[in-house]
Formats: C-alpha cells, structure tokens, sequence
C-alpha cells in the first residue's frame, strides 16, 4: 500500500527521528466512562505519549488477554459504543493533534460500514486502524475505502508469522504492530521463557528490516520499564498494550495523575534516560 | 470413508477474495499468530483426504469404535399418528459417545496424530464435543482440555464429570455469557498461545477455514449413509431431510450429499428458544444479520453496532449466536430452508418421541422432531422425511424435568 502524504505525515511525527523511539499507549474507550477517555488521552499526551491506541470495545475480544477482555466489559455494560468512541475522538480534537489509532475486530467496523466509517476516521484525523481478526488475506475488503479516507491500515506480525513476514511488510502502511503471542508477564512469566520471547521478537524485527522501512513498534503488554526499554531498543518503539488499561482498572476515575507518572516513567525507559 | 468423497467445494467464489468462501460467507478472520497453523492444517488435509491409507485407518475406527454406519430406522408409529410422509430416523444417538460429534472427533483427532501433535483442545456447548474429544484423546493417548461456558458446565454437569472420567481437564470459562461462544473465545487464545503441539478440535462447520470444510467432510457420512439406506428402503429419495442447527454440524453432515438432488428439500430447524419476536432467542438465520465473528463472515444475532448478542435456548448445543458460513450460502442461495422451534415446542416433541417410539432423544434434536411433527401431514404417505437424531437424551433429562417443574439433579 502507497502511504498517502498526510498518512505518511502523521506517523513520521510519531517514529520522527532515527534516535528517537516512540511510545504508544493503549486504552479501551468508554473504561470506565467516555469523561474519563478524554481526560487520560490528553493526560498522556501531556506526559509524553507519542501516538495513543483507542480501543473500540467489543463484546468478544478473542485476541486479548483477560486485562483488556475486562476492560471491554466495563467500557459496553457502561454504554459505550461506536458512536460513542467517535464523539470521544471529536473532544479529543477541540484541544490536540496527538496521532490517535482505532484498535477494534472486524464486526464493529463492518456493522458500521466501512465507507462510513473511515469516513468519519478521516474527520476526526485518526491515522490508522488496528483490526487483529483481519490478516493480511482478509485485508482487501477494507483497504479500498481506508485508503481512500487516508487511514493506514496497520498490519499485524506475531512471532508465529516466520515465512509470512516479507509478504505482510511488503503491503505495510502506517507502522507494523509486532504482537507477542500472549502477554508474557499475564500468562506464562518465567524468566527463561522472558529471555527465549525477547529472542525471537528480535529476529522477527529483523526480518521485517530487510522487508520494508515502514517502523515497527512492539507491544510489550504490561512489562516493566525495562523490559520497555529492551522492547524500543530493538524496534521503533514500545506499545503498551495492557499497562495502562490494568492502572485504569485499579484507580477508575482517578486515574490521571497515576498514568502521567507511569507515562513519564516510560518515556524516559526508552529513551535511556 | 465417505468423508472427503466429494472434493471440498469450499472456495466457490474465491477471485477477489481470501480462501474458504461460501458466495460471501466464509473466510480467514482470524488473528495473524494463528494463520501459519491454519495453513498447515488446510495443507494436512489436503494431503491425507486423498490417503488410502489414513481413509481405510479413519473408516476401521468409525465402524469399529464408533459403530457405524448408523440405522436409519423406520418410525412407523409416528408416521401413523403424524398422518403424511413416512418418517425416518438418522439414528446418529446411537454412536460411541452418544452423537454424531464423534464422526468429526475421530477425523480430526486421527488428522492431529498425523501432524504430530500430542495435546487436543475443544470447546463445548452441551458436553457432547467435548465427550467426544475426550473419548478420542484417551483412545490416541493424547492430552485434552475442554473449554466450556460455566454456566454450561452448570447445566450439564454429567458431561462434565464424564470427560473427567475420560481423563480431560475441563475448563469452565467465566467471561461474557459464560456459555458456547465464549467456550469458543477461549479455546481459540488458547490456541494461540500453543499451537506447536496442540490442535484445536472445532466441533462445528464453523469457525475460519479449513474448519467448516473439514467438519463438513468428516459429518458428510452422515447423509451418505442415509441416501444409500433411504434408496435401499424406499428406492426413492426423501422429500425433505431435516436436521437441528446450531453452528450446524449434523445438519450439514445430513445436506451435503443431499445438495445436488434438487427434489429434495433441505431443513434446518434453529433454537428459537422463548420465540423469534423475543430477545431470548437463539435463531440466527431469522433475527440474525450479516457480521464477521469467529474466524468467519456469516450471520450473527447482532445489535445494531456489530456487538455479539446474548442469545437463549433451552439447548445448550444450539445455543450459539451464529451458523456455519456454508448454511449461510444455503440460505442466501435458498437451497436449504432454515425454521425456528421454540423451547416449549423441542420440549414437546422431546417427551413425544419418548412416549412414541421409545426414543429419549437430545433436545438439540428434538427440534428438528418438532418441525416435522408439525409438517409431515403435508407431504404424501409415498413420500419420506428424513429427520438427523443427532444425539440421544439422557443428559437432558433432568434439564427436562426442571422445565416441567420437577425438582430432579444429577
């Protein structure tokens, strides 16, 4: 796929210089409640975050460890919906230009209609979606009206990908999302495991180097800073893709003050400092 | 083996689109981790369908073990009552285990031992999959663990126990409904998480491809079996085959061979449960619409943002808010007709079988008893109904019992 100026321009700010490594968080909008979304987006931004995942809650994410699982139970029994995230996004964008990117399965967004959509994506300057249930044989029904709206349709390499690295990165858009099998650190945490894990994501980042210069960032789950730190080393930057849902879960409300350190914290992790 | 006797007509329409198609239905919505595994199980496949020797060594443990064929016997005290087509019983009940489940357990256990795997993982709504995959990891000597809906495993606690027996670790998963679909969510992450030696044992015409094609290939049997023995006994085919759907692996099993003979009416009987005007509901086909859930494009019972719905059936094999994409290219095409029964009408046609023909059917069944109990005066007395049993009752009794307000537990 052709990366589009604007789409081009919007994930260079986030991977902008080669010393430079990006950090991404993730949250599951309407946890617990869309006031609350707003408030820790800009939170974060503020702290440091270089590109924010909004996740669109959905009633089966069969991708997901039991941390963000939870998080889109709260985020729907509380009401919220695809209409809902948008308007999320719209609050969003009366105070910041932070690069933003939707993280949702299949059905919400085939529901909603693809053209509407991404429409509504290309209004609201989100860059990019990230859909785990639509592998690279699936991607074409929706890559024609993504692209037309300019929202990069973000590719998925998981450590079991191996021979289908080259062809997936070949058709990257936007940045590669590396996703670990499972969340070392939730499911199956020894620390031998943690060393073989970290081996083979670096060879996973290499293959992908000598397919494409599109950036790739890792998801690190819930690590800790160092193993952040290890993750952004290796590529372009560090996702957390479950961190910051799991302090959301612990201080509802409250949260902001607690994820400003924690993304303070982080940035600082990869940069080395 | 019959299985596989025709070549897999999954891919129909597969220009601009990925593989496994049934005209739209179908597909790979499956996360990248997994698609490597799914495309060395399809190639598998592939390979030892057209093996001799794996057909001869699947067809030996399918007479053998399982007891196949099954009888297509004669219901002739209800087609005197009933008054119209001389109806038929595909008396799948009668297999190891107690269903047709084990026809596409054995298939695919036998196809993880080729591939060398050691470890079997299933879902399971009703408990009768997951006996069934239990039953074949004992017999290959492999390891098992069975995801099941909690509230399932409340419901059906004699299965649980049963696959426990059969040295299984049984799982119940506490997420979202707490019932098949979620059984379904955590098999696949657990899949995900370990598929160097495990191989998830779906247990419906479900899920991405190649798994609709394989169940498909494997419960096909089902209705080979019947076509020969109907044309034995009647040497006509039947007016109509009918069979209960949930994710719809009997009644695919029952149609497939059934397709090409166009006078034959193909019916699909969906747990309606509380009714189709009700949110207690589980036909998909009726209240469903278009979605993308489970590896698959299909019908879902959906809101109006794609969230899956809840869904209710007195059955808990039926009790899924979806169908198989190759029902859902049936439907579109209008080869196969699907119908709703409610609980109180499977209930009915449950104790009306028992009483009539001495049959305790599963209630998963008893649905598609049901719609024939209501139908079969319109056909005439030359012609014949094939109905799938596709499991026997006893796991339902007590279930039974309590609707009924009789305070029996296991």
């Amino acid at each position: 796929m052709n990366n589009p100026m604007k789409e081009r321009l919007s994930f260079e700010k986030v991977f902008d210089a080669p010393d430079k490594k990006a950090f991404i968080a993730f949250l599951t909008a309407g946890d617990p409640g869309p006031d609350s979304t707003v408030s820790f987006i800009l939170e974060m931004e503020r702290a440091g975050a270089d590109m924010i995942e909004i996740g669109i809650p959905f009633s089966d994410p069969t991708a997901e460890g039991a941390v963000v699982q939870e998080a889109n139970v709260r985020a729907l029994k509380g009401g919220m919906t695809t209409d809902g995230v948008f308007e999320i996004v719209r609050r969003v964008r009366e105070s910041s230009r932070i690069p933003l990117v939707f993280v949702t399965y299949a059905n919400p967004v085939f529901h909603y209609g693809y053209e509407r959509f991404f429409t509504r994506c290309e209004e609201l300057d989100v860059s990019g979606v990230v859909i785990p249930d639509m592998p690279f044989e699936e991607k074409r029904e929706l890559e024609e009206p993504a692209k037309r709206h300019r929202v990069a349709v973000i590719s998925v390499i998981s450590p079991a990908s191996g021979s289908r690295i080259r062809m997936i990165s070949g058709e990257a858009g936007g940045f590669i999302y590396v996703a670990p099998f499972s969340d070392p650190a939730e499911v199956r945490g020894s620390s031998d495991n943690e060393e073989k894990h970290f081996m083979e994501l670096e060879t996973v980042v290499r293959s992908i180097r000598e397919s494409t210069d599109v950036p790739c960032a890792i998801d690190f789950g819930m690590g800790a800073p160092g193993q952040a730190e290890k993750m952004a080393a290796i590529s372009d930057g560090a996702i957390a893709g479950s961190a910051v849902v799991k302090i959301i879960a612990e201080h509802g409300t409250e949260s902001a003050p607690e994820l400003y350190r924690y993304v303070r914290k982080m940035k600082n992790a990869i940069a080395g400092r | 083996m019959y299985a596989a006797a025709r070549d897999g007509q999954a891919g129909r329409n597969g220009d601009d689109m990925g593989k496994g198609r049934y005209g739209i239905h179908g597909g790979q919505y499956i996360p990248e981790a997994l698609m490597n595994e799914l495309n060395n199980l399809e190639e598998s496949y592939e390979h030892y369908k057209n093996d001799p020797a794996f057909r001869q060594e699947l067809n030996t443990l399918l007479n053998e073990y399982a007891g196949r064929p099954s009888r297509l016997y004669y219901a002739e005290k209800m087609t005197k009552e009933l008054g119209g087509a001389k109806i038929y019983l595909k008396r799948e009940d009668l297999n190891h285990t107690g269903s047709h489940k084990i026809n596409n357990v054995l298939g695919q256990a036998l196809l993880a031992k080729k591939m060398g795997k050691t470890r079997l993982i299933a879902e399971t709504g009703a408990g009768q999959h997951g006996v069934a995959t239990a039953t074949a990891a004992a017999l290959f000597g492999m390891e098992c663990e069975i995801f099941m809906g909690k509230e399932d495993t409340q419901r059906q606690a004699l299965n649980v126990y049963r696959m426990e027996l059969l040295g299984a670790k049984v799982h119940p998963v506490t997420s979202g409904t707490q019932t098949l679909k979620d059984a379904v969510n955590a098999c696949m992450r657990e899949w995900t998480c370990r598929v160097e030696d495990t191989m998830y044992v779906l247990g419906s015409v479900m899920g991405p491809h190649p798994f609709p094609m394989i169940v498909r290939d494997f419960q096909s049997v089902i209705g080979c079996e019947a076509k020969r023995q109907i044309l034995e006994k009647e040497g006509r085919l039947p007016a109509a085959v009918v069979a209960c759907v949930g994710g719809g692996s009997n009644s695919m099993g029952m149609f497939y061979d059934f397709i090409e003979e166009e006078g034959v009416e193909l019916i699909g009987c969906e747990a309606a449960g509380k009714g189709v005007d009700t949110a207690f509901t589980a036909a998909t086909i009726a209240t469903g619409s278009i979605g993308i859930f489970h590896g698959m494009k299909s019908y879902f019972c959906q809101d109006e943002y794609g969230q899956i719905a809840p869904v209710y059936s007195i059955s808990a094999g039926l009790d899924y808010p979806g169908i198989g994409p190759e029902h859902a290219y049936l439907h579109d095409t209008g080869r196969a007709r699907y119908v709703p029964v409610t609980d109180d009408e499977a209930v009915d046609a449950f104790e009306y079988l028992a009483r009539t023909e001495g049959i305790i059917c599963a209630v998963e069944s008893a649905h598609a008893v049901a719609h024939v109990r209501k139908t079969a005066g319109n056909y005439r007395p030359n012609q014949s109904i094939i109905i799938c049993l596709s499991g026997r009752g006893d796991k339902d009794v007590a279930a039974i019992a309590r609707y009924r307000g009789v305070d029996i537990h296991e």
